[in-house]
């Protein structure tokens, strides 16, 4: 471990370093699989915020620099493990399989949250900050009810720890034992607030305060992430209930496409993250050991190219919603009002037709 | 004769044996059996895993409901009093409301939610709360109140096999009314307001606690000659007026009772379809009594507070006085 009690695998320069705590058992196929995830991801990333630049979205929260946190764990997963995102997981959406353009449905305009969850075990994207926490905590209590061996993961950032809903989940969770992962990615910063004014302590050392352990990750290390997130499922799994990780990383672009951060942070501190770069020291490590060749790095990127390609043509093509989508969705079940409000405002709009007609 | 606190227990009982993924969890709602009793013996009978004694944190009740639904159970939280359930206003507006909408319509949340409310039994502050617009006016909740013992077993029944999250408001001074209760079969839906007693020169409307204060109401009337028809709603959201319309269209006056304040309560959204559907056969504008808009005061001055006999009766005469 580092100085700041960091779990790190793989250095930024791109050197394999081992944690006994941690052991890693995974092959070269694994780790250029890896590879490939976070360039798609980047990739995926770079194209929605230009998508945004150009008028076709309203915003975008980029993912950018935090790849390898995303991916890391994402991949840790197994089928049936459920995980709860905050609304800049895009990585973990890649890892569980969500179709790439069901994500920008919502930064769109079109929906609130476009793909069915249960299809990928990847709920929908929660807005306000850190209430997913408690319903993973739930869905966990629900896994041990239905004496499953499955897990959950709770995605949420340095902010939301300051959040009554975060802290209630690691009460709930704890005197429950309840299989879920806490996975807090602390990327420095909460729109223009840093992390010292969420803390005077380190994150993951909170978990102590509520009986369960916490750990420091290197963010930005896909295969420390991937062991430290391993470790902590299979602790859930056995019944020892909740880990809290920090993934120690940093959000190398803005909030979102709204926000400025030239106003509150200095350029010099994105430099110095840049040469902690998630996907160089894989790319790095892979080169210097022999593990791949230029034609390896060139075909993924020739594959982002085309998924970012796709991407752009599926979210310009993307329908509008039907006008009674307004009211089809509030409740599952009959709602006569609703149902009488939906009428009278398709009778509306239909009478200016009728009088197009005339 | 059960008492109206022991008939949603036993409605409780019924739901967690025919449907075992029925959860009921709350603070103190395991051994205790709830600090009004509702749950009495039921984590006796049901184990600890289905009857969940909680943390004190009621956000914590309500996202962690929301999570066990996502997963299929049916969980049925108790929030311990009005005023406690604030703290779990954003899990319950943003989050139990709208999640099925969001997900359009994949997901489905049936969460109920019960909160007894209401005051008269000389609490202390924020335990004596009507605070049904709140969630009345969150599109995605459907919202309910029972006035009796019977209605109070059937509904709560209702409630949880309902698909979507309702919010149950439990009238708490009536918890120890009596009344005979049929278990062989619900006499209304959910969503269903009752007509109470027919009448034919006034229609007084009203919910939970206050039902009584109108029965109570229409019987010094009936002496006084006046022939009042008394009509509880019993659903707050969806409402269901088309019965009241009538009833307004025949008796052309209207007084609505309830404990919560009349600004902006549920009083006057009635009030105002009621302007919207039957205005050619008002005698009278509707009139409403409720709390004043203050914040609940001390024990000793609630009765100043409360909506009762005496103030309906003065609105129903200043209806006549049109």
């Amino acid at each position: 471990m580092s100085e700041l009690q960091l779990v790190q695998i793989l250095s930024p320069e791109g050197e394999l370093l081992t944690d006994p705590e941690y052991p890693l058992d995974i092959s070269t196929e694994e780790i250029r699989a890896l590879y490939r995830d976070l360039v798609m991801v980047r990739r995926f990333d770079v194209e929605a915020t230009a998508l945004q630049r150009q008028g076709e979205l309203g915003l975008w929260a980029q993912s950018l620099g935090q790849e390898a946190a995303q991916v890391g764990s994402g991949r840790a997963l197994i089928p049936g493990d459920y995980a709860f995102p905050t609304y800049r997981e895009h990585g973990v959406a890649w890892a569980k399989g969500v179709p790439p353009e069901k994500l920008l449905g919502m930064y769109r305009g079109i929906n609130h949250g476009g793909w069915n969850p249960h299809d990928n075990d990847f709920h929908l994207y929660t807005l306000v900050i850190g209430s997913q926490t408690l319903h993973a905590t739930g869905y966990a209590m629900g896994i041990q009810r239905d004496k499953s061996n499955n897990a959950v993961i709770a995605y949420f950032g340095d902010g939301a720890t300051s959040q009554g809903d975060v802290n209630e989940a690691f009460t709930f969770a704890s005197v429950y034992h309840a299989p879920v992962v806490f996975f807090c990615q602390n990327n420095q910063w909460a729109i223009s607030q840093p992390i010292e004014s969420q803390t005077k302590v380190a994150l993951y050392k909170r978990a102590a305060g509520f009986g369960f352990p916490g750990v420091r990750v290197d963010g930005n290390d896909v295969l420390a992430v991937l062991a430290v997130t391993r470790v902590a499922l299979a602790r859930a799994r056995a019944g020892e209930g909740p880990t809290l990780i920090e993934a120690f990383t940093y959000r190398m672009g803005a909030h979102t496409t709204s926000d400025d951060p030239s106003r509150y942070r200095l350029a010099q501190e994105l430099e110095e993250w840049k040469l902690k770069d998630p996907i160089a020291r894989v790319k790095s490590y892979l080169t210097r050991s022999g593990l791949a060749n230029e034609d390896f790095f060139a075909d993924i990127e020739k594959e982002a190219e085309a998924m970012a390609s796709k991407l752009r043509g599926d979210i310009i093509d993307a329908e509008d919603p039907y006008v009674e989508a307004i009211f089809d969705y509030v409740y599952a079940e009959p709602h006569p009002i609703l149902e009488a409000e939906k009428n009278a405002y398709i009778n509306y709009l239909e009478s200016f037709a009728e009088g197009d007609k005339e | 004769m059960i008492t109206l606190g022991k008939a949603i227990n036993m409605g409780l009982r019924r739901a967690l044996t025919e449907d075992p993924k029925v959860l009921v969890m709350g603070e103190d709602v395991g051994k205790l059996g709830g600090v009004f009793r509702v749950t009495e013996n039921l984590q006796t009978e049901f184990g600890e895993d289905r009857i969940i004694d909680t943390p004190l944190a009621e956000s914590g009740i309500l996202g962690t409901a929301i999570g066990l639904a996502l997963r299929g159970y049916r969980p049925v939280c108790e929030i311990q009093f009005d005023g406690f359930v604030y703290p779990a206003f954003d899990q319950i507006t943003s989050q139990l409301a709208k999640m099925h909408s969001r997900s359009l319509g994949t997901l489905k949340l049936p969460v109920v939610v019960r909160i007894p409310y209401g005051g008269g039994i000389g609490a202390v502050e924020h335990h004596s709360e009507s605070n049904e617009t709140y969630f009345a006016h969150t599109a995605g909740l459907r919202v309910v109140t029972c006035s009796n013992p019977n209605d109070a077993y059937w509904m709560m029944q209702q409630a949880i096999q309902s698909d979507d999250p309702v919010i149950f408001f439990e009238p708490k001074r009536r918890y120890w009314d009596k009344a005979e209760i049929d278990e062989a079969a619900p006499s209304l839906g959910l969503h269903e307001t009752r007509t109470v007693q027919e009448g034919n020169d006034l229609t007084l409307i009203s919910y939970g606690p206050t039902v009584r204060t109108a029965i109570e109401v229409a019987a010094v009337c009936a002496k006084e000659g006046r022939s009042v028809e008394v009509m509880d709603l019993r659903t707050l959201s969806p409402l269901d007026l088309a019965p009241v319309f009538e009833s307004a269209q025949k008796t052309g006056r209207v007084v609505i009772l309830h404990e919560a304040p009349t600004f902006l309560g549920l009083g006057a959204e009635i009030a105002s379809q009621i302007t919207e559907e039957c205005f050619y056969s008002l005698d009278a504008p509707v009139l409403r009594v409720g709390g004043f808009n203050v914040p609940y005061p001390p024990a000793r001055l609630e009765e100043h507070y409360l909506p009762d006999l005496d103030r309906t009766l003065d609105a129903i005469d200043r209806a006549f006085a049109f």
